[in-house]
């Protein structure tokens, strides 16, 4: 059976969900990836024309929040649950990279 | 093995006939003399414990109202965050992260008078069945401690089986209550979705994630749902219909009830071991002598229920754990930029299944896979849904196994992921569907450890789902 | 730079910040200038846990938006966009995306130009990055520090048609949306607080051509900043095709020091952002009733403003002192002092150079007219006026013009000393009045400036401009 994933593509999905991998473990995440979309693809043998998708169990429409202002949490206890803080503010590297 | 009853402490602690500082000392006595062995927990809030055992004893010493579950003890998987006690998922990425702030099923135990005595452990991030993939070590089944106890809710349900606490909160995305219920012969329920609120659980997969009780009886499970349940502003899925209490209908019975065993579930093709079988063939017929109609139906994509969801859960997995970066909280691997930092981060804080599930998330949802993965999986689920409603014209209740096999050894199974995930085979469709199901202990397999047996209904139907387990359990 | 031969396209994405009390899911304060980090709850700093609640509020007013741009509110639902970045929470953004709430709609420039619209979707905004350390800039910073007060706020993002030809449109499109908002009460509208917020699609073509590669400029703060970031852009498109290279479709900032848009890195795969539904929020529907209840309470629109003021008038809608009128909201004043028999123009004239000024909306339109009316008749001169018409607004904006004029000693001149001025500067300018005697129209229009201005002078200001012209004109024998 062809590979369903490819070493280059874990590369890649790596990337995007910033993960470092070695050689060994893109080696091995490509062969335990492919096991499971393997065993994944035997949805193909199911008829699924025409059948809408469902992104969620339930059907509730409409839930909204009135437009008052509740809890603020105490900024102390948020920045000493922080890695680094200064100045009220969360510290982290100089940021390099592309703004979104 | 499992001292339980939720009920009959907290009527004895409402009374004044025992007082909560009591009850609390004896199962923090408990836990001190075996949780190092069977590592269920990964912190344990004995003083916390004492101070609010402490306040309920002068609510009843006042005669205020204490609340239905007044004194009881109960066990917290680490994955609900507690306001002042560190919250960890069994992560390293999360050690020492400390919330400031309660989940709502937190606070709503301690509203009715629960105590909290401690944090169970779990698959990190609650992705997995057997509690081997906590990075703080494995909690060991009670029953026999060369075992797992089922996962990812394993510490909880082990410290239920353990009579370190009578109740425990669990999350089930794809069978996490219900498996190490069955794996630790203790009653889980994973209610409707949406039946609990999820605000303060930490989010593996949204669409599948639901709160739930363990409890060593039905009545007590029955009596912590009773207080967990309901609508709350905090999480927009959370179902506004009215909880009816399941506590009071235990006793109803179950004549005329028409339940259905779900054909693929007991047949050769998904692996149930024959032990498991014949007690669910066995739990069919107690129904049966009870007045309930059995008969088997048909789930067609019951099958492939475990396909759709080894798509979904990562792929909403992959985007829930995008947050842990190293920036609010947490851990920090120190790097010279920030996008550095966060890689360091994560690569260091997230063990393997962890970094496998949010890889295969994102493939799924990647640009060019979306529609051959995540596409496909969720038309899979409307078939399903679709099937579940045809089956629940015909039938009050449906019956399959929890768990393919009794409490396997430690690394049985850990080699191969996938071997891994076909443990969930049973339990999987529920989360799916949104379905209420529960596991209830049902005699013991081939080994002399517990098996259970799962009792599935549509939206909304715990309390038929209590009533039957309520028959099984007396009839076990 | 040149961009003759070419013509420029230009799309606009505008980021509006709502003006709720609360964020878009959850109820931190929505609350410009706090303290760092105050304005935070759990959903705010994407803890662990979390969860969003949708604010009703930030869906009323952005069915009021849709409305006001005559968009088609439709059923709506959010999904994720999945990219790390240190300023937003969860590392990805809660945004509209398959289904928007507001879709196809207009906007109409003074101008009478229509611009397309082709969204308006609500979303949540980031918190801010501030470099710290070093030479202060991204590149030579020593760290950086995160606020997220801003993280949350609810957005609505406006995405506009590539319809517009020129930044001169470009900024008139950003000033009547800007003024749609404001009246409307769905934002404060202060672009300097970040509370509108510009992207700028900028391509160039050959006319008729199909359209060229665009590139986006971001982080343009002001309506000056705007003009200046399409001009440069649109000029340096044409420098490089017209050297026979290509365009790169890229995102450029605008670099307000320099004055020129700079390339930003590439972004490589963070392109691909996952789009899924988000599974914490169920959809929105709007009940019909109660989209037609807001669209019933809606207050009208400047250009329909424009329309009235300019019928009231008599002038077309696009005449700049009917929209500067709109513009400062003076409009309604305008049209009830004309009502009341006020000249037109004078109302106008008075509105767009004497009524800048704070209290300005507190004016009445009975003193305004009955003001108006003083001057017209002649019994206040032109810079009379303009101070009567300071104090009135100084004093509250409700008080009697004639009372003030009185007050002030402004009396209008008795009419034989006004003939008497105009006598002895006559006398004093027989040159000048004999070729006004004889002239044609165009050298009496020339020269009645002249005499009127010498009878200023002798009179001290005290006369009436319109009562000397009419005297020139009689003692000529015109
Ligand atoms: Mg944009
Ligand atoms: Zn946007």
């Amino acid at each position: 059976m062809p590979a369903r994933i490819s070493r280059q593509d874990v590369a890649h999905v790596a990337r995007l969900a910033l993960l470092d991998l070695d050689d060994d473990e893109l080696d091995r995440a490509t062969e335990q990836l492919g096991a499971v979309l393997d065993h994944v693809a035997d949805i193909e043998a199911l008829d699924l024309e025409g059948v809408p998708p469902t992104a969620h169990p339930l059907p509730l429409r409409n839930v909204f929040r009135a437009d008052v202002v509740g809890l603020v949490l105490d900024r102390d206890e948020v920045l000493a649950a922080a890695p680094s803080a200064e100045d009220g503010r969360f510290r982290v590297p100089a940021v390099l990279g592309e703004e979104p | 093995m499992s001292a339980g009853d939720a009920r009959a402490i907290a009527a004895a602690v409402r009374s004044g006939a025992r007082s909560a500082r009591d009850v609390v000392e004896e199962h923090l006595a408990r836990i001190a003399a075996r949780d190092g062995e069977l590592h269920a927990f990964t912190t344990v809030t004995g003083d916390r414990a004492l101070a609010a055992a402490d306040a309920v004893d002068r609510k009843v010493a006042e005669g205020i109202d204490p609340g239905p579950l007044a004194g009881v003890p109960v066990a917290l998987k680490d994955n609900l965050c507690t306001r002042g006690v560190p919250t960890t998922c069994s992560s390293r990425i999360l050690e020492g992260w400390v919330p400031p702030y309660d989940a709502t099923v937190v606070t709503r135990l301690a509203a009715a008078g629960a105590i909290a005595v401690g944090k169970t452990n779990l698959d990190e991030f609650a992705m997995g069945s057997s509690t081997e993939n906590s990075a703080f070590g494995p909690t060991r089944n009670p029953h026999d401690p060369s075992r797992v106890p089922g996962g990812s809710s394993g510490g909880s349900a082990a410290a239920v089986a353990a009579g370190f606490a009578p109740l425990a909160l669990g999350s089930d995305t794809g069978g996490s209550i219900r498996q190490p219920a069955a794996l630790c012969g203790v009653v889980g329920l994973k209610p409707t979705y949406g039946r609990v609120s999820r605000y303060g659980l930490v989010a593996f997969a949204s669409s599948l994630d639901q709160v739930g009780p363990f409890g060593a009886t039905v009545a007590d499970t029955a009596l912590a749902y009773d207080v967990i349940a309901g609508v709350d502003p905090l999480d927009a899925t959370s179902i506004p219909d009215p909880v009816s209490a399941t506590s009071a209908v235990l006793g109803e019975g179950v004549a005329g009830l028409r339940v259905g065993v779900i054909a693929e579930l007991v047949g050769d093709r998904m692996g149930i071991a024959p032990d498991v079988l014949r007690a669910t063939r066995r739990a069919a017929d107690v129904l049966a002598t009870a007045g309930a109609t059995v008969e088997e139906v048909s789930v067609p994509s019951c099958v492939y229920g475990l396909s759709a969801y080894y798509v979904i859960a990562p792929a909403e997995a992959s985007s829930n754990l995008a947050r842990f970066d190293g920036v609010r909280f947490g851990m920090r691997v120190d790097a010279p930029t920030t996008l550095e930092m966060q890689r360091a981060t994560r690569t260091a804080g997230f063990g393997p299944e962890v970094k496998r599930r949010i890889m295969l998330g994102t493939y799924a949802l990647s640009a060019g896979y979306y529609d051959a993965y995540y596409g496909k999986a969720l038309r899979v689920r409307t078939l399903l849904l679709r099937e579940f409603a045809e089956a629940y014209e015909r039938f009050d209740v449906l019956l399959s196994p929890t768990s393919p096999t009794t409490a396997f050894p430690f690394g049985a199974k850990t080699a191969d992921p996938l071997t891994m995930y076909l443990n969930d085979v049973c339990t999987i469709p529920s989360n799916l569907t949104g379905h209420p199901a529960l596991s209830v202990p049902f005699g013991v397999g081939d080994d002399g450890l517990p098996v259970g047996v799962q009792l599935l209904g549509p939206a909304l139907a715990e309390t038929t789902l209590f009533r039957a387990a309520a028959v099984l359990e007396a009839g076990r | 730079m040149t961009t003759d031969g070419w013509e420029t396209v230009i799309g606009l994405e505008v980021h509006v910040e709502l003006a709720t009390e609360t964020k878009l899911f959850s109820a931190a304060p929505n609350r410009f200038g706090a303290a760092p980090n105050t304005n935070v709850d759990p959903t705010s700093l994407g803890l662990p846990g979390s969860l969003p609640v949708l604010n009703e509020r930030a869906v009323e007013l952005a069915v009021r938006v849709g409305l006001a741009l005559h968009c088609d509110v439709r059923p709506s639902t959010f999904a994720r966009k999945n990219y790390f970045y240190p300023d937003m929470p969860k590392d990805f953004q809660i945004s509209q995306f398959d289904e928007p709430i507001n879709v196809g709609g207009w906007l109409e420039l003074p101008s009478g130009t229509r611009v397309g619209i082709t969204r308006a979707h609500l979303e949540e905004d980031t918190g801010k990055t501030t470099h710290v350390g070093g030479s202060g800039r991204i590149g030579g910073a020593d760290h950086a520090l995160v606020d997220y007060n801003r993280a949350g706020v609810p957005l609505l993002e406006i995405v506009g048609e590539p319809d517009l030809r020129n930044s001169e449109d470009a900024r008139a499109y950003v000033e009547e949306l800007r003024q749609v908002l404001v009246a409307i009460g769905a934002s404060d509208g202060k672009m300097e607080e970040g509370s509108l917020r510009v992207d700028a699609n900028v391509s160039v073509r050959r006319p008729g051509d199909p359209f060229g590669t665009r590139c986006e400029i971001k982080n343009v703060n002001s309506l000056r900043s705007l003009g200046r970031a399409i001009d440069y852009e649109a000029a340096r498109q044409v420098e490089l095709l017209e050297a026979g290279e290509a365009i790169r479709q890229e995102t450029r900032h605008w670099d307000e020091a320099s004055g020129r848009t700079l390339s930003g890195r590439s972004k490589e795969d963070a392109e691909d952002y996952r789009y899924f539904l988000e599974p914490d929020l169920v959809p929105v529907v709007p009940d019909p009733a109660w989209v037609e209840e807001i669209r019933a309470a809606l207050p009208p629109l400047p250009a329909d403003r424009r329309r009235t003021l300019a019928d009231a008038a008599g002038r077309p809608p696009s005449d700049g002192e009917v929209v500067v009128a709109v513009a400062r909201g003076l409009d309604g004043l305008a049209v009830a002092a004309i009502a009341l028999g006020a000249d037109a123009d004078r109302v106008l004239t008075h509105i767009e150079h004497n009524l800048a000024v704070d209290g300005a909306d507190a004016l009445t339109a009975l003193s305004f007219a009955a003001l108006v009316a003083l001057e017209t008749s002649g019994a206040l001169t032109a810079t009379q006026t303009k101070d009567v018409l300071a104090t009135l607004v100084a004093e509250g904006g409700s008080g009697d013009p004639a009372a003030i004029a009185a007050a002030k000693g402004y009396e209008a001149m008795a009419s034989d000393a006004l003939a008497g001025a105009v006598d002895a500067v006559i006398a004093a300018n027989p040159e000048e009045w004999s070729r006004y005697v004889e002239g044609d129209e165009r050298a009496r229009g020339k020269l009645t400036g002249f005499f009127v201005g010498q009878v200023m002078k002798q009179t001290r200001g005290q006369a009436d401009g319109k009562a000397v012209t009419a005297l020139l004109a009689a003692r000529a024998g015109g």
